[in-house]
């Protein structure tokens, strides 16, 4: 049975990725040694059998991880990320690498150096990003579940861009362990699939401290699956209708304003919340993120690992080289703007009152919190766009992670479930973001929805 | 603070990115609108807010990070040189520095 599944999925991304554009890299003999393994053997574990597709920032020994960048284009890492570990020991088959935005930087998947990834819902549009490959590849039912990255987004909005289920839990929840770092105070493994109880059987298995990554927290992994009851009577729904205004596509708002009619059928109580600071979050993101990217991305430098430049004699000649010709332009820019907020004179200034307005978000959260379980919001301002259309103006690009940094500023967990198309055929998806540690009760919440509004949609583009 | 063309040639060379004339003048002025639009930060009263260090919850604050001081595996000479650009003699080979 598992080289049956494992083999259409094998299939299925090869023959769509001249369309699609949504693997750098399929296993295919690999991933059918190891289903033959899995079948033989009558391996019993959580996720046998499954397969699994993996974005090209988290380690897999002996697959390649270029992180979408020609800096790593031809590294192959010598180890496992923890959450790899996890899901092989668990029986998950992992058929290939998914592309990326270039060191997980965007929110299209068109900053990749190997080409963006094309919606399946409509070619010419963009996936979402930066995790647009794993996205793309449960949308178009090639694989049941993904693993990607959200540091600001990039599980989530993807997930909304494509019509599926994109989870990024509690900052400390997964390891980082293996998962090339961007912002390691923002950034979070996160998990695709179409069905939440996918969402929860996966997230079961890769979350928990790692003493790999010390920002892994000693709180117990709870079965999430058995928290999908359906029940949300008495639960509390915050929607804050200040983020429900300008910048906001009308079909979003209407379509979100819809699934909080389903919430109150069911019984769920919809309280007024505010998140006053909620408008300054772009600018702390791009401040904080951008800071310590260019402190990550420093390693890159052509001495260890990864691409050197030629015709370089001197040493300092050699970074400088090999970072200008290894780096795509977002990544460079994003480097410049991170050294710039760090730099002497504009750390007070920059850095530092980012770092105090982060804290006025999560205390907005805090605060928010007191009065419900759970906060309701679109996950994307739009639809997908065109490919193209935003690439010459990287602040509005920016704006696109307009309702989903909250949640990796403040830590909290968030979850983006599909709840319609537009009247062009795009998904558009509705974002629950919980309190720390509360990845049970948004899947709840989540699986309750899914339960009377299952999204049965599928795109033109899909494995069969 | 406006950004300067001066602040992104200085910026780049602490940064090791060797910029080209083209990407000097593309990345200027876009560097220059998103510092300008996070300055709207200084719209906010922020007396007395601790700045917030790292993304750990109160959870992740009390776990305990320190281990035994016991050697486990490492990858090995063989294995970490494996990627490197220029391996010599169980070394990474570097260009000279003048």
């Amino acid at each position: 049975m598992s080289r049956q599944t494992v083999e259409f999925s094998i299939n299925a991304a090869e023959k769509l990725n001249e369309t699609l554009n949504a693997f750098l890299q399929i296993d295919r003999e690999g991933a059918l040694r190891r289903a033959g393994e899995i079948e033989g053997s009558g391996h019993g574990g959580p996720l046998a059998g499954i397969p699994i597709a993996v974005k090209d920032n988290i380690c897999v020994k002996g697959l390649q991880a270029s992180c979408g960048s020609k800096i790593l284009g031809h590294y192959h890492p010598p180890y496992n990320a923890t959450v790899i570990e996890r899901l092989t020991t668990a029986g998950a088959v992992i058929i290939g690498k998914t592309n990326c935005d270039e060191f997980a930087m965007g929110s299209s998947n068109e900053n990749s150096a190997f080409g963006p990834v094309r919606n399946p819902w409509d070619t010419t549009r963009v996936s979402g990003g930066s995790s647009g490959g794993s996205a793309t590849a449960v949308a178009a039912g090639i694989v049941p579940v993904a693993l990607g990255s959200d540091t600001g987004g990039s599980v989530r909005q993807p997930a909304s861009l494509c019509g599926v289920i994109g989870m990024k839990p509690t900052y400390g929840r997964n390891s980082r362990y293996g998962l090339v770092a961007f912002a390691s105070s923002l950034d979070q493994v996160g998990v695709f699939a179409r069905e939440v109880e996918d969402v929860a059987r996966v997230l079961g298995v890769i979350a928990g401290r790692d003493p790999q990554d010390a920002t892994t927290a000693d709180v117990p992994v709870p079965d999430y699956t058995a928290s999908l009851t359906g029940d949300v009577k008495g639960a509390r729904i915050g929607l804050p209708r200040a983020l429900f205004g300008k910048g906001l596509d009308d079909e979003v708002k209407s379509s979100v304003e819809s699934v909080v009619d389903v919430y109150r059928d069911l019984g769920a109580e919809i309280v007024d919340v505010e998140l006053p600071n909620a408008g300054y979050a772009i600018a702390v993101y791009y401040i904080i993120a951008t800071a310590e990217a260019s402190s990550n991305l420093a390693r890159f430098d052509g001495v260890r690992y990864g691409f050197r430049a030629e015709d370089a004699p001197e040493l300092r000649q050699m970074y400088r080289k090999t970072r200008a010709e290894g780096f795509g332009p977002e990544v460079k820019r994003r480097i410049m703007l991170g050294t710039y907020v760090l730099s002497a004179g504009y750390y007070d200034a920059y850095y530092r009152k980012a770092q105090q307005v982060r804290t006025l978000i999560k205390n907005d959260f805090l605060k928010a919190f007191a009065s419900c379980d759970a906060i309701i919001t679109p996950t994307s301002p739009t639809p997908a766009f065109a490919i193209g259309e935003k690439t010459d103006d990287p602040l509005a690009m920016y704006l696109n992670d307009i309702y989903t940094v909250t949640a990796n500023l403040a830590g909290i967990p968030g979850i983006s479930v599909p709840c319609g198309l537009s009247s062009e055929r795009l998904p558009i998806g509705f974002q629950l973001l919980g309190p720390y540690w509360s990845e049970d009760q948004l899947l709840k919440f989540a699986h309750a929805y899914e339960q009377v509004k299952p999204f049965t949609e599928r795109p033109p583009i899909s494995a069969s | 603070m406006p950004v300067t063309q001066s602040d992104i040639e200085k910026v780049a060379q602490l940064a090791h990115l060797e910029l080209g004339e083209e990407e000097l003048k593309t990345f200027g002025p876009q560097i220059a609108e998103i510092v300008a639009y996070v300055e709207q930060l200084n719209e906010l009263d922020t007396t007395n807010v601790e700045p917030a260090i790292g993304g750990l919850t109160p959870e992740g604050e009390r776990t305990e990070t320190t281990r035994p001081d016991e050697i486990f595996g490492s990858l090995g000479q063989k294995i970490a040189l494996a990627e490197a650009p220029d391996p010599a003699e169980g070394h990474f080979r570097v260009p000279k520095v003048l």
